[in-house]
């Protein structure tokens, strides 16, 4: 066994990834080896560290020194200074935008993006190689698995994930014991585990992420509700979009054959499971859970009216447990913790901690971990570091296309799933987009239903239509040419489709237009009365106008795409409104700011 | 994998890799590793530190290495800090020293005196 003195972990999850950390990982080697320090540094790919806005990140140990935007010319200087000499390279360090002192954090235990971050979920994303299973091992993987093949009966585990309340984390919060109970308690010559990692929200990155930075996790937990279930085979089921927590999890799946902690005879207690890859090919229904098993069995992914629940009948008829990436996650933690530790965080009824993707107009993009109950104001400004630019809050979407709004005055509500349901949102799989003054409510509207429209399947008719429909009132209104009965007509659409859609995707793909209509209701009627767009969002609602004061510069005539503005040098220019499609790049050209959307 | 003392055992050997990773405590062991360090023999005894402490299997001991001290003409110098006691600095020091001062000190307790910069002095 090697041993090395330092550790520097770069990032391999998506969103480093695209910004040239696996250049970075190269250069970091060539350099160390220039220096004849490769045998005693060693430089590991991790999986995500959550805070994806400072990409490529890289950590270096012992210190635990968070270097983050790392580029090119950076890797030179991280490897003289830091590595061979032993100097922490102060400037290029994450700079805490939160903490007004000047110091600037070395160690990333510190920095406030982690600081009232609890992980459970992540706690080996960013820390292990995720294509080493000895990494995994080292921090007490498989061991779960251990215990319950040889000291739990199946009633065993299925008792303590029921006592650790923990609650599905795929959107549904559905209590993952109670599933294992009914799927164990079925009969039948073959059952099925199922794992769902179609991950479809836009904006909802946190089973990727797991699965980039931590697959093992997820093989040990399926085998432990293989075994509590009666089950010998298991299924993933992941987006083909997702080719690098594709790749990782192949390579897993590859090393814990070769560990034999897949296969037959498993700790020598008979037990054998092995698990198969299923690719999806990125339509949004297949995340539920009907369409999931039809895609598996080689069907077209369309949802099925329940019952009969998976756990009677699943995949080829037979019995199946299905969870999402994060539910399984916390399995092994929970068998090897105990479900009391489970319970010590998060809120009575909704047990954990759960993980969300932080995105839109916030400062600090990325990926969070959270105890459930931790207030949105916290993850907001405290975790999130605010809105970037100055500008003012206005709503953050919980749930994705799925779910609904939470505005100013919901800032202080404890984050979980009944807190979330009873405000007319929903937990969903844990993206939270934010969005500020410069935001239009009916357009954001808009924009989810133009989402579910695509996706939804076409199976039934209330999402098939009534979706459709919904979207065609919303674009009226964002045009200007709504009237104040469609408004009362997309609201009366919105609550058919919600009672009589089939599947979840269609039941909840109007909550993004009944939330805005209760929360930001004044917005639609603007648009409709006063045909005004109040975020100044809608183009057909706003004109772009040169106001007095025009210096006749000619830079915005320059600048413009379509030739809409006119006017003589040194003399007063005009856009001409047939022409103009409100671009805005003129504004910025004008030396005397004289040139306003209204 | 055909038992779980198997796999507690891979575990045993795989932490050591990942140990550093760790939130943990115990020693430190920092090198002097500025120009006037390196110029004088550093990097011999950092590397004879880290053969013997993985060697010797010493779990919760942290190698770092640091700038220059002031006292060049002292160098190669390393200063172990163990929890709980006061830091200890050890003055010019070959590749023999340095596995003494692992063996004695890291490892038994006791402090090489006559290494110190005190006894040097």
């Amino acid at each position: 066994m090697e041993y090395y003195r330092a550790h520097v972990l770069v990032c391999g999850g998506t969103g480093c990834s695209s910004s040239g950390s696996a250049t970075i990982e190269e250069m970091f080697k060539t350099a160390l080896a220039e220096k004849g320090l490769d045998k005693e540094v060693q430089v590991v790919r991790t999986g995500c560290f959550g805070l994806c806005e400072a990409g490529p990140i890289c950590i270096v140990y012992p210190e635990g020194s968070f270097y983050s935007h790392v580029k090119k010319e950076d890797v030179d200087r991280i490897v003289n200074e830091h590595l061979l000499k032993g100097r922490i390279v102060h400037d290029l360090l994450y700079v805490d935008k939160l903490e007004a002192h000047s110091d600037i954090e070395t160690s990333i235990t510190n920095v406030t993006f982690y600081k009232k971050q609890k992980r459970v979920v992540l706690k080996n994303c960013g820390v292990i190689n995720p294509e080493k299973i000895e990494e995994y091992i080292a921090f007490d993987g498989y061991q779960a698995l251990g215990k319950v093949l040889t000291q739990m009966t199946p009633e065993d585990v299925v008792n303590e994930v029921k006592k650790s309340g923990l609650r599905g984390r795929g959107g549904g919060g559905f209590p993952t014991g109670m599933k294992w109970e009914f799927a164990m308690k079925s009969q039948g010559d073959i059952k099925y585990v199922a794992c769902n990692a179609d991950e479809g929200d836009p904006g909802a990155f946190m089973d990727r992420s797991v699965l980039e930075g931590d697959p093992h996790a997820i093989i040990e937990a399926m085998a432990i509700a293989a075994y509590a279930t009666g089950a010998r085979k298991g299924y993933v089921y992941i987006r083909a979009e997702y080719p690098i927590a594709v790749k990782r999890l192949g390579i897993a799946i590859a090393q814990a054959k070769e560990y034999g902690l897949l296969g037959t005879d498993i700790f020598g207690t008979g037990f054998d499971f092995d698990v198969e890859i299923r690719l999806g090919a990125g339509a949004f229904v297949c995340g539920e859970e009907t369409a999931l098993i039809a895609s598996i069995e080689g069907e077209r992914g369309m949802p099925r009216p329940k019952p009969p629940f998976p756990a009677q009948k699943g995949i080829f008829g037979k019995p199946t447990v299905i969870n999402n990436v994060e539910t399984y996650s916390v399995i092994p933690q929970i068998i090897l913790k105990g479900a009391d530790w489970f319970r010590s965080f998060g809120t009575e009824k909704s047990p954990g901690t759960k993980v969300f993707a932080l995105g839109g107009k916030i400062n600090n993009t990325g990926l969070v971990e959270i105890p459930m109950g931790t207030t949105l104001r916290e993850v907001i400004y405290d975790i999130g570091g605010g809105i970037p630019n100055g500008h003012e809050f206005k709503a953050v979407q919980t749930g994705g296309p799925s779910g609904g709004c939470l505005t100013k005055d919901h800032l202080d509500t404890p984050i979980d799933f009944d807190t979330l349901t009873a405000l007319g949102s929903m937990m969903g799989s844990g993206g939270m987009i934010v969005v500020d003054d410069t935001n239009c409510m009916v357009d954001f509207a808009r924009f989810f239903l133009d989402f579910t429209v695509d996706e939804s399947c076409g199976k039934c008719v209330p999402c098939r239509e009534g979706t459709k429909r919904m979207l065609e009132i919303l674009e009226k209104i964002t045009s200007g040419k709504g009237t104040l009965e469609d408004i009362d007509k997309l609201e009366s659409l919105a609550h058919s489709v919600k009672d009589s859609a089939l599947c979840g995707l269609g039941q909840t793909a109007p909550n993004p237009v009944l939330s805005t209509l209760r929360y930001f209701r004044d917005e639609y009627i603007a648009h409709v009365t006063d045909k005004k767009c109040p975020a100044g969002m809608c183009k057909d609602l706003l004109s772009v106008v040169i106001l007095d004061g025009c210096i006749g510069c000619t830079a915005c005539a320059r600048v413009c795409p379509v030739g809409a503005i006119s006017g003589e040098v040194k003399k007063q220019h005009v856009i001409d409104q047939t022409k103009c499609i409100k671009c805005g790049a003129c504004i910025p050209k004008c030396p005397k700011q004289v040139i306003v959307k209204q | 994998m055909k038992s779980l003392e198997e796999l507690t055992k891979l575990r045993d050997a795989a932490i050591q890799k990942v140990d550093l990773r760790k939130e943990r405590k115990g020693t430190r062991i920092v090198v002097g590793m500025a120009t006037c360090g390196i110029a004088a023999g550093a990097r011999a005894v950092m590397a004879a530190l880290i053969d013997e402490v993985q060697k010797r299997g010493l779990k919760d001991v942290e190698i770092t290495q640091t700038g220059c001290i002031g006292v060049c003409r002292l160098e190669p110098l390393i200063e172990v800090y163990k929890e709980g006691e006061d830091k200890v600095t050890y003055v010019d020091l070959t590749d023999e020293k340095a596995r003494r001062i692992v063996a004695e000190h890291i490892v038994n307790g006791s402090i090489v005196k006559e290494y110190t910069i005190g006894a040097y002095e």
